[in-house]
């Protein structure tokens, strides 16, 4: 995953991945936007400018899909990636309070990134895993039956290991 | 794998598989849905396979990972073959004693017997368990059996025989007739009949037609089409040919969601075997019938489920709906006929070309045939997925399969259909549900979500949270979506708050008549159903709140109070350590007091407490009284 930077992006991820698409179209925005996340971590601008430079796709189009979709992220995300699971099994089972005490012990809102680009949190309308729930799904491992606790420890184990 | 060149070679490789194989082989299967993996399945796959080896022992026992057995609650699940002896939450460490003791010893491992939570009962064979034992599982008949990616094993249990059968001695429209015979229904949502927008799309002009997967499950609940897509992706395909040669589609689609990594790939890896053996491309099995199937992920919205909000999200828009008609079926995906059938209904085409139509109609009800799968969730003992005739019970459903509500609580109402269905309160367990009925009593049979709701669920902030979730998706395209959820949506937040006023509740019920009527697509028409079914049967919860300021299930924030029994109080100070507050006061092992006027009902002290000497109150001293 790409870090924020201050320095020029690299486009030969981009370039790559245009090419293997070649030719790109607009039926293949999503695609697109998909495989480029996967490679910078987030959809970051100036690469998509520069992909509408040689695609001729319309900038305004592609930022169209990719702001109403919520896969997409425009800004960088933090290293670890928390999602809660916001869906109806996971509600009745107390994943309210769960999310409350990702918020505050992280000190972010949903789709928000530590200041020190360690975590992002999102909240996902239904991760599928309903037997488990509440489920927390960090850094793409399921953890089920989660309380306030084991989240809170989870958290601050990861940050001891980064420290 | 060669590539199968003509349906006599199709026929002549699954007639050697099937001689092949040795029903009596000792087997280890592994469940490996998004359950079980969570659990840590494949550590165990690894383990096992890894034990199977040292001993030297691969000639005589195989270990597999299979798709989802559906009882996730216990994961991992294994099952020891041909025996069907059932081990739930299998854990690294049993893996030796299972192998030496079990599958090479004949023995049983007794600390590892499943205890049925209801009777109490020790039960060793898998079909024996009551989650198991009460299905009928029909569509779900080879998860948890075959690998779900292996194309060999799937031929072996009779896979593609369906798909031969009809490009052998069946012309497309007899295919489409016997679908049709056999009453199949959208299971999606909507329940319209599969057969009756096959031929619509059938008798479209123009050779170039499309065919379209909706495996874009966003319904909060519902988790039967991962499981389909992750444990028999070959049941799927097979029934997207099928549906392909009746209507004459040449080119399909599976949209699956991005949350759901093993579906995607599992899907993808049979697409490229599939392909491989010449079941799909130009000449399928070396007859002039030609499909091939490609996979595109939903990038997150909801509002894709719909129909022509997933067109538009494949050609690369905003995932807008459109005005209808013209219905996909005509001017579809590029401007062109395009059929659109939900993940399970795909399942269960092979099942009818397989067995015929009027074996596959004797199950079900009048106006339901066949089975439906339900995702069992929320306040329920076993949860998991659920198949069962059309016309089954939701006391069969909770009670008897599900083990009922855990906890000595009591079952409260049954949320149907996510956040288009409503909530069945218990004077309806006795109905036999099918797509009708349910439509009756207010809710919608939908994909199949089922959230247990216990009495500690409050039925307002059910549907606040169903509001919230279709504010959030509502596209923004029609302003009775947009605008309408809002305004609920701020006057459900305002009773949970114990704000409400007495004539919120007519302007609730104008709002929903208004935005069922002005909305463009199913995600506005429906969004209002959990609040009119919540009122419908939960007027008093909300009176409750409008009213007395209380929540009488406890769960609205300041609308109850916290109170610590001191009959039960050890003194622990937990509660104080961790009262954000400092509402909290007590001499150590001295019963301790909340003050009423600080505490802020954030529950810190109710959880943690290891007495259990927090208690949940009508507010004493507050507005209420």
């Amino acid at each position: 995953m790409a870090v924020a930077g201050t320095q020029a992006l690299d486009l030969d991820p981009a370039r790559q991945i245009v090419e293997e698409m070649s030719p790109v179209g607009s039926n293949d925005i999503i695609p697109l936007l998909q495989r480029l996340q996967d490679a910078y971590g987030y959809v970051p601008r100036d690469v998509v400018l520069e992909i509408c430079k040689w695609t001729a796709l319309p900038a305004s189009r592609v930022y169209g899909v990719a702001t109403f979709y919520e896969q997409f992220h425009l800004q960088p995300r933090g290293k670890h990636l928390v999602r809660c699971c916001r869906g109806t099994a996971c509600h009745v089972r107390g994943a309210p309070r769960v999310i409350d005490t990702v918020r505050s012990s992280l000190g972010i809102e949903d789709g928000g990134t530590t200041e020190d680009g360690l975590f992002s949190l999102e909240t996902v309308a239904c991760l599928g895993a309903c037997a488990l729930a509440p489920v927390v799904v960090i850094d793409g491992k399921y953890q089920g039956q989660v309380t306030p606790r084991k989240m809170e420890s989870a958290l601050r184990r990861i940050a001891k290991e980064e420290s | 794998m060669d590539c199968l060149e003509s349906l006599t070679a199709f026929g002549e490789w699954q007639r050697q598989l099937q001689a092949a194989a040795d029903p009596q082989r000792k087997q280890v299967t592994i469940c490996g849905g998004t359950g079980c993996t969570a659990f840590g399945a494949r550590d165990l796959l690894q383990a096992f396979e890894g034990a199977v080896e040292a001993r030297g022992v691969g000639d005589r026992v195989s270990v597999k990972m299979t798709g989802c057995h559906g009882f996730c609650e216990k994961g991992p699940v294994v099952v020891l073959l041909p025996e069907e002896t059932f081990y739930p939450s299998v854990k690294l460490e049993d893996v030796d004693d299972i192998l030496d003791q079990t599958v090479l010893g004949g023995e049983i491992v007794d600390r590892l017997i499943y205890t049925d939570p209801v009777s109490g009962e020790r039960i060793v064979r898998n079909p024996s368990v009551p989650f198991y034992a009460k299905q009928q599982r029909a569509v779900f008949r080879l998860n948890g059996v075959i690998h779900p990616t292996r194309l060999d094993d799937y031929v072996a249990h009779g896979g593609y025989g369906a798909l031969a059968r009809a490009l052998g001695e069946m012309a497309p429209e007899e295919v489409l007739d016997e679908v049709r015979k056999a009453g199949l229904r959208g299971r999606g949502g909507a329940g319209f009949p599969t057969g009756v927008k096959w031929d619509l799309c059938r008798k479209q002009p123009g050779h170039e037609k499309y065919l379209i997967c909706n495996a874009d499950e966003g319904d909060p609940g519902a988790f039967m089409d991962r499981s389909l897509l992750e444990g028999v992706p070959h049941l799927v395909i097979e029934g997207m040919i099928l549906a392909a040669y009746a209507i004459g589609a040449t080119k399909g689609f599976i949209y699956v969601r991005a949350e759901y990594p093993i579906a995607v790939e599992h899907t993808i890896e049979t697409l490229e075997q599939v392909r491989a053996c010449g079941l799909l491309g130009d000449s399928i099995l070396g007859t002039d019938f030609g499909f091939d199937i490609e996979v595109r992920m939903g990038a997150g919205a909801f509002v894709c489920g719909e129909e022509s909000a997933l067109i538009a999200s494949l050609e690369g828009h905003r995932g807008h709906p459109r005005p209808r008609p013209p219905f996909p079926v005509q001017k579809g995906y590029l401007g062109k006929p395009t059929n659109i059938n939900n993940v399970e209904t795909f399942a269960n085409v092979p099942l009818i070309i397989a067995d015929g139509w009027e074996r596959y109609a004797r199950v079900g009800t009048e106006g339901s045939k066949g089975t439906k799968i339900f995702a069992l969730a929320g306040k329920v003992r076993n949860t998991g997925l659920v198949e069962v005739p059309m016309g089954a019970t939701l006391r069969q459903i909770v009670f008897d399969i599900g083990g009922g509500v855990p906890d000595g609580r009591e079952y409260k109402a049954a949320q149907m259909g996510g956040p288009s269905g409503g909530c069945v309160p218990a004077e309806f367990l006795d109905l036999p549900i099918d797509y009708d009925s349910v439509k009756q009593i207010g809710a919608i049979m939908g994909s199949g979500g089922l959230v247990v709701m216990d009495d500690q669920t409050c039925m307002v902030d059910v549907a606040r949270f169903f509001l919230e979730f279709t504010q959030s998706e509502s596209c923004g395209k029609c302003v009775p979506c947009r605008v309408g959820t809002r305004h609920m949506l701020d006057t459900l937040k305002r009773i949970c708050a114990g704000e409400g006023k007495p004539e919120d509740i007519e302007e609730l019920e104008t709002l929903a008549q208004d935005i069922k009527a002005g909305s463009l697509c199913g995600l506005g028409q429906t969004a209002p159903n959990p609040v009119l079914t919540t009122l419908r049967y939960f007027r008093h919860e909300y009176d409750a709140h409008i009213h007395e300021h209380y929540c009488p299930a406890h769960v609205c924030p300041g609308l109850f109070s916290f109170r610590i029994d001191a009959e039960v109080c050890t003194g622990c100070g937990l509660c104080r350590k961790n009262c954000p507050v400092d509402a909290i006061a007590g001499e150590r092992k001295q019963p301790h007091v909340i003050d009423p006027k600080r505490c802020i009902h954030c529950g810190a002290c109710f959880d943690v407490c290891p007495a259990s000497a927090v208690t949940k109150q009508r507010a004493a001293g507050g507005s209420n009284e």
